[in-house]
């Protein structure tokens, strides 16, 4: 891992937290937001009235992350919050889950936007299944950097032998997962050691705190700037005296560098043609990198629509109807095999059937399970598809946007599933 | 003119690419759009977004504002003027209207607000012109309810949201499909927080009501709030209105907008005042501070 030096620009790190009801994933949030005094005078008043009205005896900072009524009566976290502190380094937006295996869902949720995850472990507890659980989501939505904290350590003395202990059992899961970059903190997120202000009962201790770590851990935002890939939103046709003949391709770049002059390859039409120029509301840009809003206009009229992409260079994406991914599903109602069901992915669409189940997966214990293969909620499962029209893609390790799909059911216009292109 | 400070340009950027990715997928996946209009800066910065979206295009939305009656004035002519310069259709439905008509019982007493009603109004606007969309405001760290808020999310026919059977949302593949008569709301500016709005107006140059700056105004102090004045509000006996210099903090009724007493009469400055403000945006809110879930409740009837 490269550590950054202080940096002129306040950059933007979204990340995932996982962890049990108990393993004190709100307290280390809240402690965070306390300690960096991210919360707000009002605010702090809410969770001190909460907490009488709960009769909650000391104060209770996990109550700050439960927003809904449901899960401040319950005690519990149903659905994915996010929260937002920034620090004079960095702005950070957290996607809090709720960590238990009925979750699945939720976790692989606010996962998918992450750049980091922060699995936190009971150090009486060690490592759980739940732990497993919670990395190989982390791993399996290509989250690269993982932050492992062990937490709780005031319950066990501080000892420096149980955190080596944990530390030794995650280390081997970590080579198993091949997960690029995995830190471990010793921490007791209630007490605040090593949160945002080192601990005095850990001085065995000398790494940093976990503030020091995500406001400096690097990310690369554009994984592989050599894919290029431009997913088509909508067409911008003004018909306008000034902008008669103005026809731009509005949308994000999901991959690489694109410059005006590139020669680009429009998908799936495999026309050619060469960027006339990048605009953005009057003013024209010289270059555009993965993660920009533009629009792009090309120096011959051809049909584009929504739904195309346009691409360029050598590295150019897999055309088939056959897809291998790896799925997580999201509903109550069980997959169908051999149902029907609608795909959307690059701001487009294809109808798809469920060919087979090849695999699905025990996330407690990271074994293939080849003989029951029913697909149930919360369930990761290794599936082949087949689409009612070629689609265009990549692996999802390979890029993350042109590689990820959600199943909807049509009857119920719901999100079933989301999906990772092998 | 002062010299223009960039603060933290690369998360504002990667928060703008993704306000106007989602602005698009609006305009790709409805048919009736709205865009919410409040002449508030919330409100203001969506337009912007949907201008840097669509340009040389004009905005493809109507722009549609709840009144409740009790406005700040200067909110108004905002609005006319802004729609005006952008050629955008505007939209107004009065919730005067829904109480005239029997839809909405008014509120009564000192409390007495419109802003519970105006879900009402709105609800009625959207079957009424087969609304099946409408882009708001909404933050998530505005509120512990919005924080629990997708991007896209759907109301069910009777416009109402239930928060724990919402669809997961996953990268940036956004799915608007519904059934007859429901609809969504979408919220471009879900990941921003109050300060990054003040430096995106800031950096982008975006004109504001004078209402945000320092003014003249006539006060009074209810539970810890300072409440504009206005000929309709009822007094306590024991409040007493007094004029100082003050500035919105967020511009909604004026039956339920705190002001912030200040003096900043630049955005620089205004942006150093929240910085180290030590209240959050809401706080001033009256309608919040009805009860602990009083945004969730709200939210479900099918508020913004």
């Amino acid at each position: 891992m490269k550590i950054n030096g202080k940096s002129e620009n306040k950059s933007l790190l979204r990340f995932t937290t996982a962890g049990s009801v108990d393993d004190g994933k709100s307290t280390l949030i809240g402690r965070l937001l306390y300690d960096s005094k991210s919360i707000f005078e009002d605010q702090m008043e809410h969770i001190v009235q909460s907490g009488k009205r709960l009769g909650r005896e000391e104060l209770d900072l996990s109550l700050l992350t439960d927003g809904l009524r449901a899960e401040r009566e319950q005690g519990i976290t149903i659905d994915v919050a996010y929260r937002y502190f920034a620090t004079p380094v960095r702005k950070f937006i957290i996607a809090d889950t709720p960590g238990h295996i009925q979750y699945t869902r939720n976790m692989v949720t606010g996962a998918s936007t992450a750049d980091l995850a922060v699995i936190l472990i009971d150090s009486r507890k060690g490592v759980l299944e739940q732990t497993i659980r919670h990395a190989y989501i982390a791993s399996l939505l290509d989250i690269r950097h993982i932050i492992f904290c062990i937490n709780k350590m005031d319950m066990v003395n501080f000892e420096e032998s149980t955190f080596v202990k944990i530390q030794i059992e995650l280390a081997a899961l970590v080579t198993k997962l091949e997960i690029e970059d995995a830190q471990y903190i010793p921490i007791s997120a209630k007490y605040g050691d090593n949160v945002v202000d080192r601990s005095e009962n850990m001085e065995w201790y000398h790494g940093r705190t976990f503030l020091d770590l995500i406001e400096t851990i690097e990310i690369r935002k554009n994984k592989n700037p050599y894919i290029k890939r431009f997913q088509v939103q909508t067409v911008i046709r003004p018909q306008t005296s000034a902008f008669h003949d103005y026809r731009g391709y509005a949308g994000r770049v999901a991959g690489g560098v694109f410059r005006p002059g590139d020669e680009v390859t429009v998908l799936p039409s495999l026309l050619r043609s060469k960027i006339k120029s990048i605009d953005v509301l009057g003013k024209t840009i010289s270059e555009t990198i993965a993660g920009d809003s533009v629009t792009i206009s090309l120096e011959d009229d051809i049909d584009i629509s929504r739904g195309n992409m346009l691409v360029s260079g050598d590295d150019l994406p897999k055309i088939s109807q056959d897809i291998d991914l790896m799925i997580c599903w999201f509903n109550e109602r069980p997959m169908k095999p051999g149902g029907k069901y609608l795909v959307k992915f690059n701001s487009n669409e294809a109808s798809c059937i469920i060919k087979s189940v090849k695999y699905r997966m025990n996330i407690n214990n990271l074994e293939y399970d080849f003989e029951n293969t029913a697909i149930n909620m919360n369930d990761i499962a290794y599936i082949t598809i087949k689409t009612s029209k070629p689609i265009f893609f990549d692996s999802f390790k390979k890029n993350n946007i042109t590689g990820s799909m959600i199943f909807i059911d049509e009857g119920t216009n719901e999100t079933v599933a989301a999906g990772m292109i092998v | 003119m002062k010299t223009q400070i960039n603060i933290s340009d690369e998360h504002l950027k990667e928060l703008e690419a993704e306000a106007i990715f989602v602005m698009r997928e609006v305009a790709a996946q409805f048919e009736n759009k709205v865009l919410l209009f409040s002449g508030g800066k919330d409100s203001i910065v969506l337009v912007h977004l949907a201008r840097k979206a669509f340009w040389p295009a004009k905005i493809p939305f109507s722009l549609m504002h709840i009144d409740t009656g009790h406005n700040f004035e200067e909110t108004l002519k905002f609005r006319d003027d802004l729609a005006k310069e952008f050629g955008a259709e505007l939209i107004v439905k009065y919730v005067q209207d829904s109480i005239d008509n029997g839809r909405v019982t008014e509120e009564q007493g000192v409390n007495a607000s419109r802003n519970k009603a105006q879900s009402i109004t709105l609800l009625d606007a959207i079957e009424e012109l087969k609304i099946d969309v409408a882009i708001g405001g909404g933050r998530r760290d505005e509120e512990k309810a919005r924080a629990k808020e997708r991007f896209f999310s759907h109301r069910n026919e009777f416009g109402q949201w239930d928060p724990k059977n919402q669809r997961p949302e996953l990268w940036n593949i956004f799915n608007g499909r519904k059934n007859q008569g429901e609809h969504f709301r979408v919220f471009p500016i879900s990941n921003w927080t109050e300060l990054d709005v003040w430096q995106y107006i800031l950096n982008e140059n975006i004109k504001l009501p004078d209402l945000y700056y320092t003014h003249k105004r006539k006060i009074f102090s209810r539970n810890g709030v300072y409440l504009a004045w206005a000929p309709f509000m009822q007094l306590k006996p024991n409040e007493k209105v007094f004029e100082t210099d003050v500035r919105c903090r967020t511009i909604g009724d004026i039956t339920c907008t705190g002001v912030t007493l200040s003096k900043a009469d630049s955005l620089e400055e205004i942006i150093a005042e929240i910085a180290a403000t030590r209240v959050t945006e809401r706080g001033g809110r009256y309608d919040d501070k009805r009860s602990e879930a009083a945004m969730e409740d709200r939210k479900k009837e099918g508020y913004f």
